[in-house]
């Protein structure tokens, strides 16, 4: 089977089994009727037992799955009209960001987000998922635009992270995420973020400043890459199992440390199962934020994403000063 | 510069537009030849399916009233200054005597029109300009007629269309020519800042001044495909720099690759796409949301 993960093996090779039953059952003048029936319990317990069960490791695989929906796919089942806009006007057009404006359920909205290729070609043309810096003044054009004609925006994350070329510190990668972490601060209408894949550090964080970030189940969302971790904490790339398991990186890590609003429900097995259903998952979660959001002020819109971002991070205070007087 | 402008427009002889009696009377206007593909069709043909060619997809250039009749629902035109016509401020020599050519040979008084109209049904302000009449060049009159438009889209409340197609500033009128840069680019802001939806198509050609100000202003910057789009003249730019300039260089592709246009959209599909965006910025639509 195309796409199949270590973790998730005894699922498949038990339900190539029942199909070879079935198959044989067709020709053969038996009944298996009651084996197959007996092995397809068996599936359901082992498919509910690796599926709910899953590590950060087997997470990061599914996030990382190459048949996993993209911005675009969840884009074509959730809203209409959709009109995609190019280019930073300055630059160039990044394909690794796509953004345009559109309908959900008739309101307007600006949809910005990461997207990956499918194929190699396309990966090559969408650089991975991994934007350059015009990819962000795209998408800080098209915030601004949403600002103007008081349009919510939606923004798509999935990206291992900023592109790390030559070109891109030349045009100023660094300057490029940080205006947007800086003017996502001051936008007037409601932002919801949403983590569909990975979320890989700064060049994710440069769509994420909004009033609700929700998360994929199976999605992850870090500082750092697990191999990046590993290959600066112990020297070793290999060892990105241990580095995912230890930092924290998964859906249910980032509820808990306060970064995630909503964990959004995933179908068995992954959003690549069945990417329809998974969009009606998404559609609810984003239905219910902004209805939630649309209705705050603008004022009261901005004052909410600063104490959103200002109550991220643990810390305390020694009962009496040691410091150097 | 600009002389070579129009020397090479010249030489591109698209397509005959013959006038409603040619059409009957010489047969020569019954075909028409296209520059690109050598293909020759039926005038009749080619401009029914928006003289765009139906074999190459080269798109022909349009003058105003073919654009207005394309674009606009039937019969919702309504021209605002019609009869604004230019003076010759510099007294420059056979000035008045080009004019008044071009104002009997075109059947407009000057490179622009302007007025309201709707794009299946939605309402709007639109300025197109016309390469016919002075290459679409631009002087006080092009200057004041567009400003009036937007300020007209303003007051109305409506989204502020233009279609661009212009050689840049007129050389018989100087720097009065220069300032209607500025002029269109300060009533731009003033109407975007009230928060109206300014939409700009640049079709063959958008050039020089023109391209530095309204053309590239627009909330969606738009383009036909093939359309010329630039700033200095292609020879001018290769006797500076001493270098063969790309083949697509200063197409509307070009344009979209380097990050300048939102997207670049057949004739045959362009009303129906701007009718998109309008239908997403339609006032009133958030507020209907937040009831439900």
């Amino acid at each position: 089977m195309a796409g199949e993960l270590e973790f998730e093996r005894p699922v498949t090779e038990l339900k190539k089994k029942i199909a070879e039953l079935k198959e044989f059952t067709k020709t053969a003048d038996v009944d298996l009727s009651s084996e197959i029936e007996k092995l397809e319990a068996r599936l359901e317990k082992l498919e509910t037992d690796i599926y709910e069960n899953m590590k950060p490791w087997d997470r990061v695989q599914i996030a990382r799955h190459p048949a996993r929906p993209t911005t675009l796919d969840y884009i074509s089942y959730l809203f209409e009209d959709f009109f995609e806009c190019h280019g930073d006007r300055a630059f160039g057009d990044d394909e690794a960001i796509v953004g345009g404006i559109a309908k959900f359920k008739g309101l307007p909205v600006t949809v910005i987000g990461h997207q990956r290729g499918k194929d190699t070609k396309e990966n090559i043309r969408r650089n991975f998922g991994m934007p350059h810096p015009e990819g962000y003044r795209k998408a800080l054009r098209l915030m601004k635009q949403a600002d103007k004609f008081r349009r919510p925006i939606i923004c798509f994350i999935d990206t291992k992270g900023a592109y790390p070329g030559k070109a891109a510190e030349e045009r100023g990668q660094s300057e490029a995420i940080a205006k947007n972490l800086f003017e996502m601060a001051s936008l007037k209408v409601p932002v919801v973020c949403i983590v569909i894949g990975e979320g890989g550090s700064g060049g994710a964080l440069a769509l994420g400043v909004g009033n609700h970030i929700h998360m994929l189940e199976n999605s992850t969302y870090s500082v750092i890459s697990p191999e990046g971790a590993a290959a600066i904490l112990w020297k070793d790339a290999s060892q990105a199992k241990k580095a995912a398991e230890s930092m924290r990186i998964t859906a249910p890590d980032l509820k808990e440390l306060g970064v995630v609003d909503v964990i959004i429900e995933e179908v068995k097995g992954g959003a690549h199962k069945d990417v329809k259903a998974q969009a009606a998952q998404i559609d609810a979660v984003l239905y219910k934020s902004l209805k939630e959001l649309v209705n705050l002020s603008e004022e009261q819109l901005v004052n909410h994403r600063y104490n959103k971002f200002k109550s991220i991070g643990e810390y305390s205070f020694l009962k009496e000063f040691i410091g150097v007087k | 510069m600009l002389k070579d402008i129009f020397t090479k427009t010249k030489k591109k002889k698209y397509a005959t537009i013959p006038s409603e009696t040619a059409k009957q009377d010489v047969p020569e206007g019954i075909m028409t030849k296209c520059p690109n593909c050598k293909k020759i069709m039926y005038t009749k043909e080619l401009v029914k399916n928006l003289k765009v060619c139906l074999n190459c997809h080269y798109h022909h250039s349009m003058n105003s009233k073919e654009r207005l009749a394309s674009f606009l629902d039937s019969n919702s035109f309504e021209e605002i200054n019609a009869n604004m016509i230019s003076e010759n401020p510099l007294n420059f020599p056979d000035y008045i005597e080009k004019l008044e050519k071009d104002r009997e040979k075109t059947e407009i008084n000057e490179a622009v029109v302007t007025g309201t109209g709707t794009v299946n049904g939605q309402t709007i302000t639109v300025a197109v300009m016309d390469s016919t009449f002075r290459m679409g060049s631009m002087g006080s009159v092009v200057g004041e007629k567009i400003t009036r438009a937007i300020e007209k889209a303003d007051e109305l409340g409506v989204p502020f269309v233009i279609f661009t197609a212009s050689g840049g500033a007129r050389m018989q009128e100087g720097v009065l020519s220069l300032m209607q840069m500025a002029k269109t680019s300060v009533a731009l802001k003033r109407f975007s800042d009230n928060g109206g939806l300014i939409i700009s198509i640049m079709t063959h050609p958008t050039t020089g001044g023109v391209s530095a100000s309204f053309a590239s202003l627009g909330d969606y910057n738009l383009a036909e495909p093939g359309a010329l789009i630039g700033f200095a003249g292609r020879r001018i730019i290769e006797q500076t720099i001493r270098e063969e300039l790309p083949e697509d260089f200063q197409t509307a592709e070009f344009l979209l690759k380097h990050g300048q246009l939102d997207a670049v959209i057949p004739r045959t599909e362009l009303k129906d796409k701007i009718s998109v965006i309008l239908s997403i910025h339609e006032p009133g639509g958030d507020y209907q949301w937040q009831e439900n």
